[in-house]
């Protein structure tokens, strides 16, 4: 049969000449090899010590993100727990009071909000979907713990405390801005 | 006499204590060997590269629980590990570490017994090294421990074959079963005992020997009694702590001896070219001799590990087509032609 990709091999079975049959030349051959090897420069980074870059674009451990104020900017809209093939996200919104306008950006906030890290599988549509800019990702890592439980992150790892900033530029580039306007962009329309 | 007493006594604990040594730093450097050749850095936590990690090792081997499994042979299952480590040990007693040294008129040789079948003694103590793996595999109750004592078994049976008779064709050029007297016979130097390297008369016989060896240490393409991917552990499978540690230990001890064995008889021993030309005090040549002896075991236990690293496991047939059909015929074949060329050369 023709093949239609051009990729497909023809398989012969040939007997093996003496020389190939004494497997001592290849035997060289494949010592030579590993000798190569062995001088090679060696590809591990000695972990602790020295730490592996992450890409610019990185997705790791979420951040909800405050304003200049320092007032939450999440108005538990639910787009993200919406857009969220693992749905990982699950929250309660309640009525802001007089007096919380410095806690909270706008009329209506996230009681609790939480990620399953377990479910997450950073994908970044969250992010995508946000209209008020709350959710980023950012180039932290989630660490390990004993048990399930421990990975269901709460607003207390969640949101960004006032006084130490988290930094997500890397992800919330002008060029990304621009492209949020446009939601016909959006990976799911 | 009493001198003579101490300074054997010192010599078999220093060799002891040389070849535990060696054995335990074998396994950081397969490490290492292994690390390097797959483009990794190996142990390199404790202490500086990692030289602490044998001890660690050590200690953990000490440290873990000790199962004796309850439907075992329980005394076969301890003896078998103890077979295994003794015997790997006794080998060491006939090989030459060094010539003469000569202390106040005394002489004092670097070998613990010079006894005239060195060779014979070796074969002798290494076939009683399977009983260890034997032993330990049937006491286990277990079938992949057994299937892999079976092999062990059958592999040096095979193996020690074509390993004698390797060697017989050595023994007919040097005329001797003392490891002394063929290292002897191999001392290097310009003018009248200008004497080459046994490997140079003995090239098909060195290699079937290395080939043999590489069996009888149950090393890489020969590791069938242990070949974790079909036989779970093999011969090893229900041993723990330190009884485990035994065996594995007895396969370095092993592998240093054949390469102290294969150093010795076809490459020098303790002699290095130009020995008797540097115009060098006798006693120096002697350590120097001896620090040479060591560089090429260290060299052939490289190899050991080079090898392992690179090749993939015989199949079982594959493994008895070769000694049987392949290694015995030439064998005999090299001991034919050797006597051929002897006689034609006279």
């Amino acid at each position: 049969m023709q093949s239609l990709s051009g990729r497909s091999k023809v398989v012969v079975k040939k007997e093996m000449t003496l020389a190939e049959r004494m497997y001592l030349p290849a035997i060289l051959g494949g010592v030579m090899i590993t000798l190569r090897h062995f001088f090679k420069r060696k590809t591990t980074i000695k972990y602790p010590e020295k730490k592996r870059e992450f890409s610019a674009i990185w997705r790791g451990h979420h951040v909800l993100k405050r304003d200049e104020k320092g007032a939450e900017r999440c108005t538990a809209c639910g787009l993200c727990a919406v857009s969220c093939p693992a749905e990982a996200i699950t929250m309660t919104s309640g009525e802001r009071k007089k007096g919380e306008e410095h806690l909270y950006r706008e009329e209506k906030y996230a009681v609790t909000y939480e990620i399953n890290m377990l479910r997450c599988i950073f994908c970044g549509l969250c992010e995508e979907a946000c209209p008020k800019e709350a959710i980023f990702l950012t180039d932290r890592l989630v660490s390990t713990d004993y048990g399930r439980d421990g990975f269901i992150y709460g607003k207390d790892k969640l949101v960004e405390p006032v006084d130490k900033r988290i930094d997500v530029t890397k992800r919330q580039t002008p060029a990304v801005l621009e492209f949020k306007k446009h939601k016909e962009f959006s990976h799911n329309k | 006499m009493s001198t003579f007493l101490i300074y054997k006594l010192a010599l078999v604990l220093a060799v002891f204590g040389i070849t535990l040594l060696v054995a335990m730093y074998s396994t950081y450097l397969e490490r290492k060997v292994a690390a390097f050749m797959q483009d990794r850095v190996g142990p390199d936590r404790a202490g500086p590269f990692g030289i602490l990690q044998p001890l660690a090792d050590g200690v953990k081997m000490f440290m873990k629980e000790e199962i004796i499994p309850n439907v075992s042979n329980k005394f076969l299952f301890i003896v078998g590990p103890c077979i295994a480590m003794i015997t790997a040990i006794m080998a060491g007693v006939v090989i030459p570490w060094g010539n003469t040294i000569t202390i106040g008129g005394e002489t004092y040789t670097l070998q613990i017994a010079d006894i005239n079948i060195g060779i014979l003694y070796v074969f002798g103590v290494v076939s009683i090294g399977v009983y260890g793996i034997m032993i330990g595999g049937w006491a286990s109750n277990n079938k992949y421990s057994l299937l892999g004592a079976i092999r062990a078994s059958a592999q040096m049976i095979s193996y020690e074959l074509a390993m004698g008779l390797s060697i017989i064709a050595l023994i007919m050029l040097t005329g001797t079963l003392s490891l002394r007297e063929i290292a002897l016979m191999q001392g290097g130097g310009v003018g009248s005992d200008w004497n080459m390297w046994n490997v140079v008369y003995q090239p098909v016989g060195f290699l079937m020997f290395i080939i043999c060896a590489f069996a009888e240490c149950n090393r890489m393409p020969f590791d069938l009694p242990e070949s974790e991917t079909e036989l779970v552990g093999g011969y090893h499978t229900e041993y723990s702590s330190m009884k485990l540690g035994f065996y594995l230990f007895a396969e370095y001890i092993n592998m240093f001896t054949s390469s102290a064995l294969m150093a010795t008889l076809y490459f020098g021993g303790f002699n290095f070219p130009f020995q008797n030309d540097l115009g060098l005090d006798p006693n120096l040549v002697t350590i120097l001799g001896t620090v040479a002896f060591f560089l090429k075991i260290g060299f052939f236990i490289f190899f050991f590990m080079w090898v392992r690293w690179t090749l993939p496991r015989f199949r079982y047939d594959q493994l008895m087509n070769l000694g049987w059909k392949i290694l015995i015929p030439l064998a005999i074949a090299n001991v034919a032609i050797t006597g051929l060329v002897k006689i034609l050369v006279k």
